[in-house]
């Protein structure tokens, strides 16, 4: 009782660094009667980087929220690098774009250094240390050059490194990023897609989740494909068969012919989301995108076809 | 009469000398808080809790008691029951908020109504009086906005954090009840030290007026904060200063100069004034370009 309106935050977990880095064991989560999660149960090895796909309302951001510590599970057992989420202080969060208030007065060093806000420690001040590990940060998601700028004068994959810095700034060893890729241009995507895969090689473990089949089977070496339960987790030719996107996204899945560009006449794979409606979207035909040529990408293309 | 006779010419009267001291030091408080009041979106829930502090200025004032008192008790109660009814999640936190705001006030009004000099007493607790400021009030304000600026300067990484990314406080297990609970009994508190000055029905001006004006003109919290801090005690000086020469109510003039700074400064601010952004705007054919191969660059 006194717990919850105690200004001590509550001791750090502790972390053992060779254990697993998520392990879900039945894992539920039901909001009043709707289940958002159903008996999901997974173990990550430390340093993989795993896109999670999936439907709207599949339940992706619910299982962040889980694996952050942030929503209790009404059933299940959630082990982060050996311990019990709350009080994990390794796990980096990278919000959706749309809960940042952008006109906030903070600069982009400001942003970083929240990430230290509990190594700090509760009435002290920023040391040497604090500044030196925001400055590692922003140098290598390469922002170290606009650190001053308000964060409403940057571009959105400028905003979206930032993010990336806070939670390296934070020491995370976990890093959860909610639709990072979402309303950027390619630039800013393949810039990001690049600092993660210097991430996942100093063993970070990253879960990305993401609308973009194609992204996620072009820079990702497992893929979790999830509608309230894990439909597959595996890699992304083993995942992302038309039989398992069927099963997850079910009428949302829609395969169209041609894309725009009657010249390039394979056929496309379009997933709508249950927020728009297939017919609000507009067509994005997967074969204009680069990535296309991802050996994987044809493979999924190919059984679809069939 | 030159400008030191007009600025000294006032000072004569011990009262004025008082209430510029309290117009000063409520200038600064209200708007260092405000800038949480309107950075979290809290202007509808300080202007409610102002109104809902009524019923407690009122008792404290058929009992004899200085008004602070009883406005401090009534005041941090009404806070900590907004924090606890808009976690229940059964009503929206507005809803909540609006029907404890109207029912408290009237509750003061009505309790204010059983005394004979019901509405000269409303107008004073309404409107607020500096000029009546006794010495023992001006050290309770001074008082309590040490405290207050001293709450906010020690919390001050925690109540950035879960102002501008709750998410983050609460993956970092920040103790967010705690924080929350802390910046609406500060809110209350400041209510009350602006009370004396401007009364209920314009302290909402003093948390929101000055803060907004000082986040055109920012962009950091601490420079915001020393901004609204000054723009706030320029308004409430000047103003009272502007009561005495044109004879005007002391509290609506000093929310009335603070206004004007506000138009302003929304008006002419250097990068998000209208005519700033008029400009940029012009100019976005280039710097758009300019950004795209600044990013292809990397």
């Amino acid at each position: 009782m006194f717990a919850k309106f105690s200004p001590l935050p509550p001791p750090v977990a502790h972390h053992g660094a060779d254990m697993p880095s998520v392990a879900l064991q039945h894992i539920n989560v039901s909001y009043g009667d709707v289940r958002a999660l159903d008996d999901i149960t997974f173990q990550l090895p430390r340093g993989a980087q795993v896109a999670i796909v999936g439907p709207n309302g599949a339940g992706k951001s619910t299982l962040f929220n889980v694996i952050a510590g942030i929503v209790r599970p009404t059933g299940g057992r959630v082990d982060i690098y050996g311990t019990e989420p709350g009080g994990h202080i390794c796990v980096g969060y990278v919000p959706q774009r749309n809960r940042i208030d952008w006109r906030f007065p903070v600069t982009v060093t400001d942003v970083v250094l929240m990430g230290r806000t509990r190594k700090i420690g509760l009435f002290r001040r920023a040391g040497q240390a604090d500044h030196r590990a925001v400055q590692e940060a922003l140098a290598r998601v390469r922002m170290d050059a606009l650190a001053n700028r308000q964060i409403g004068e940057l571009s959105g994959g400028q905003q979206q490194r930032v993010f990336l810095a806070r939670a390296l700034a934070q020491e995370a060893e976990l890093l959860l990023l909610d639709e990072p890729l979402t309303g950027l241009d390619l630039p800013s995507q393949e810039i990001l897609l690049q600092i993660l895969e210097e991430l996942r090689a100093q063993g970070i473990t990253i879960l990305v989740a993401t609308h973009d089949l194609n992204q996620a089977a072009a820079y990702f070496s497992t893929v979790l494909l999830l509608n309230h339960r894990v439909i597959a987790l595996g890699k992304p030719v083993e995942v992302l068969t038309a039989a398992l996107l069927r099963e997850a996204y079910g009428s949302q899945l829609h395969v169209v012919h041609g894309g725009v560009d009657p010249q390039q006449s394979e056929d496309a794979l379009l997933v709508a989301d249950s927020c728009c409606g297939a017919a609000a979207l507009p067509p994005v035909a997967y074969s204009e995108r680069p990535m296309l040529h991802s050996p994987s990408v044809e493979d999924v293309l190919e059984q679809v076809r069939s | 009469m030159n400008l030191l006779e007009l600025l000294l010419d006032p000072l004569q009267y011990p009262f004025m000398v008082r209430g510029l001291l309290a117009a000063l030091m409520v200038g600064v408080i209200c708007s260092t808080l405000g800038t949480y009041v309107i950075l979290q979106g809290m202007a509808f829930l300080g202007d409610a809790l102002a109104h809902a502090i009524l019923p407690g200025v009122v008792l404290a004032y058929l009992l004899g008691w200085p008004l602070a008192v009883g406005a401090l008790i009534v005041g941090i109660g009404t806070a900590l029951g907004i924090g606890a009814l808009s976690h229940k999640g059964e009503i929206r936190e507005d809803t909540a908020i609006g029907i404890v705001f109207a029912g408290s006030f009237a509750l003061g009004v009505a309790m204010l109504s059983t005394v004979q000099s019901y509405a000269v007493d409303l107008a004073h607790i309404l409107f607020g009086d500096v000029l009546a400021v006794s010495s023992a009030e001006l050290w309770l304000t001074l008082g309590l906005g040490l405290l207050v600026l001293a709450t906010v300067v020690l919390f001050y990484k925690e109540l950035l954090v879960i102002t501008f990314d709750p998410v983050l406080a609460a993956v970092l297990r920040l103790p967010e009840r705690f924080l929350r609970y802390l910046l609406l009994v500060l809110i209350a508190v400041t209510i009350v030290v602006a009370l004396q000055t401007v009364g209920i029905a314009l302290v909402l001006a003093m948390l929101v007026t000055p803060a907004a004006t000082a986040q055109l003109l920012t962009r950091r919290l601490p420079t915001m904060m020393i901004t609204a801090a000054i723009l706030g005690a320029l308004a409430n000086v000047s103003g009272l200063y502007l009561s005495y020469y044109v004879n005007i109510a002391a509290g609506p003039a000093m929310v009335l100069v603070a206004t004007a700074i506000f138009l302003l400064v929304f008006v002419f601010a250097p990068q998000r004034g209208l005519i700033g952004r008029r400009l940029i705007a012009k100019n976005q054919t280039i710097p758009t370009s300019a950004r795209k191969y600044h990013l292809v660059q990397e």
